[in-house]
């Protein structure tokens, strides 16, 4: 594992260069076939406001794998990350337009801990709605 | 309905082998928009120190939540899959996930939960290479609404 930050170059409150992530229907029925989860809330709006869903959503595992770039172009070598986990605390809602939806993600190193790894947390936001929570990295630093 | 509690603890029988593939690696990056070069170019993830190209952290998902998949269809659990929304997720990683790997999944059931009518259940998926080593561990926390009325 080769990340390109060093360890002792960061501290507790350095931020992580913040990135959007624009999405639209396309972007999920690709997700969808590379992943295998063809859940119908996320290509099907008639099925989606059946379940009560405002609209086609977008797949919780799409959302964690945008955030994580943040993380994985920071350190360069996403090989670097050892732990990842969120909440999925509100759906990105995605219309059928030509501007889909936006996801806005920003991180900053929280804790510094032994083996050079330090746990970074990530904010993930949506037409003003947070949608992850606890949204946590730990990323082993060179 | 109330789950099965009897149901905690459980463990089910590791899954056939999946074998991942650096075509598979690089339609997910590319659906997920990730152009970083050690999902997809050889001599980029060999630099890094890898022995082939490597899988995004998200990628194991996909073995993972098919494994924990055949457990919670069991129909003595009594999870109504059409009401399932997906909670939490976290994983932690031995090593990435590269091309080549031969993967098989062990899944337990670690909690089950009823909370305000919702049914709540945490899965974790060990996840192993042929030799047996540890690659990641991948925890899904899985919510099954209250049905309306209920």
């Amino acid at each position: 594992m080769t990340a390109k930050i060093g360890y002792d170059e960061v501290e507790i409150g350095t931020e992580l260069p913040a990135r959007s992530f624009p999405l639209t229907r396309a972007t999920l029925v690709r997700y969808a076939g590379a992943s295998g989860d063809f859940n119908p809330i996320h290509w099907n709006e008639k099925f989606a406001k059946e379940v009560g869903l405002p609209d086609v959503i977008a797949h919780g595992m799409f959302t964690m794998a945008e955030a994580i770039q943040v993380v994985t172009d920071w350190v360069g070598d996403p090989g670097a990350v050892v732990e990842y986990g969120v909440r999925f605390t509100k759906p990105v809602v995605v219309p059928n337009d030509d501007q889909g939806a936006l996801i806005e993600v920003s991180a900053k190193v929280a804790a510094k801990l032994e083996d050079n790894r330090v746990r970074v947390d990530l904010t993930a936001m949506s037409a003003g709605q947070k949608v992850l929570g606890m949204s946590r990295a730990v990323v082993r630093l060179a | 309905m109330a789950l099965d509690q009897s149901f905690v603890g459980r463990s089910y029988p590791p899954t056939a082998p999946y074998e991942v593939g650096r075509e598979k690696i690089r339609e997910f990056a590319e659906a997920v928009g990730d152009p970083n070069p050690a999902y997809t170019d050889l001599e980029a993830a060999k630099a890094l120190g890898h022995c082939d190209v490597i899988a995004p952290p998200t990628f194991v998902f996909a073995i993972t939540f098919k494994a924990a998949g055949e457990v919670i269809a069991d129909p003595q659990l009594g999870l109504d899959y059409s009401r399932v929304v997906h909670g939490d997720q976290k994983f932690a990683y031995s090593r990435p996930v590269r091309a080549g790997d031969r993967l098989t999944v062990t899944s337990t059931i670690e909690t089950i939960k009823s909370l305000a009518g919702n049914d709540i259940i945490d899965v974790r998926g060990e996840v192993r290479d042929e030799a047996g080593e540890h690659v990641v561990t991948a925890w899904t926390k899985l919510v099954a609404r209250a049905a309306e009325g209920a």
